[in-house]
């Protein structure tokens, strides 16, 4: 029985993995998002595009894998206050429909903007839209502004995680680090 | 040949108010795109040259005086991409301020059978001329007729894209030119405009 909650206390690993990978692309993604956008128009440019656009169809992928999986696996119980047990189911929902919205507004753009978005250079991806000029442009800025947004909640993510690691000095954190069950 | 021969006749026969010995030679430019397809980075990507003029003269029955010369205003590009339109002009590209114009002109027409031909000429882009040659496809209707075909090009052959951009990761060689031209036939005499009638 005492086991059986141990395991139970924390995340399986395929969350584990998944939760990581994901963090580890959107941590890579955002600055480079944010640098390949100001550059001027060279070869380095394009390259960083493509790498951009593969890396976000592969945490849309991983997103998408993720849900399915939280959707078939609880996770383990959170022994909280009822208010931080409520803001924590809606920072992660917000997450997970995040980290699906920002790479499929980065889709949409490219596809409005009349550039295809050609999987590590190998899979074609269908355009979800016709190229438009105007559309193209709104969604730029839906992009950004989803992608502020998903800087403001992993924030908040992250600074609750530290909190319940070196304030509260229980296990929250603990549940999603890899590592040796314990 | 026969079947040219055939085809012609079968035309004369439908269309009696069609002057027999008729020379398509007028470009309608709103009704013709010259278009062209490239790879960036893997991504099959789309553009066109908005302003060209021809000097045209075809008449199925005289190829031997056939001849096409077209000049296309290289700095009316749209690349598919902002970004690319903005330095496509500049002298790593197009260096349209020194190469305003593209052109193509024909050195001779043969035909394939049916409504098919070949046609060869030399084109020249930013000072560099080379041979082409491309199939095309030539439909009627009245009075007016049109020219469809496509050929490739090499874009290092003529220089376009050097510097950082000789790197063909980045933007591929090969560059797929694709025509549509509409020209009207001259009208030669009253009988040369002729009324609606069934297509063959």
């Amino acid at each position: 029985m005492e086991d059986l909650l141990k395991m139970t206390a924390r995340y399986t690993t395929t969350a584990i993995v998944l939760h990581w990978l994901i963090a580890l692309l959107i941590f890579v993604l955002f600055p480079l998002g944010l640098y390949m956008h100001g550059l001027k128009l060279s070869p380095a440019k394009l390259h960083l595009y493509s790498y951009h656009k593969w890396a976000g169809i592969t945490v849309l992928l991983l997103a998408i894998l993720r849900l399915a999986w939280r959707t078939t696996h609880r996770p383990p119980a959170l022994l909280m206050p009822r208010w931080q047990q409520t803001a924590s189911s809606a920072v992660h929902a917000l997450l997970y429909l995040l980290i699906m919205a920002v790479p499929l507004s980065g889709w949409l753009m490219s596809s409005a903007k009349g550039v295809q978005t050609v999987w590590f250079g190998v899979l074609p991806l269908p355009d979800l839209l016709d190229k438009d000029k105007a559309l193209g442009l709104l969604l730029g800025v839906v992009h950004e502004t989803l992608n502020y947004t998903l800087l403001a909640l992993v924030i908040i993510h992250i600074a609750a995680a530290l909190k319940h690691r070196f304030i509260d000095k229980d296990d929250v954190l603990a549940r999603m680090l890899p590592g040796k069950r314990s | 040949m026969n079947l040219l021969k055939k085809i012609i006749a079968l035309a004369l026969l439908l269309s009696p108010f069609l002057a027999s010995a008729t020379e398509y030679n007028q470009l309608q430019q709103a009704q013709s795109t010259l278009t062209f397809g490239y790879k960036q980075m893997g991504v099959p990507m789309e553009g066109k040259f908005g302003q060209f003029a021809a000097q045209l003269s075809f008449d199925p029955a005289k190829l031997a005086g056939a001849r096409a010369h077209i000049d296309v205003a290289l700095a009316s590009i749209d690349t598919g991409s902002q970004d690319a339109n903005e330095s496509i002009a500049g002298k790593l590209w197009f260096n349209t301020r020194l190469y305003p114009l593209g052109s193509f002109v024909s050195t001779g027409i043969k035909a394939l059978g049916g409504n098919r031909y070949q046609i060869t000429g030399k084109l020249t882009l930013k000072g560099q001329t080379r041979e082409v040659s491309a199939p095309v496809t030539f439909k009627t209707d009245g009075n007016q007729g049109s020219f469809d075909g496509s050929f490739n090009i090499k874009r290092l052959d003529y220089g376009i894209g050097i510097g950082e951009w000789t790197d063909l990761d980045t933007v591929a060689d090969d560059v797929q030119i694709r025509f549509h031209f509409t020209v009207l036939a001259a009208p030669a005499s009253p009988l040369s405009n002729p009324l609606p009638r069934k297509k063959p």
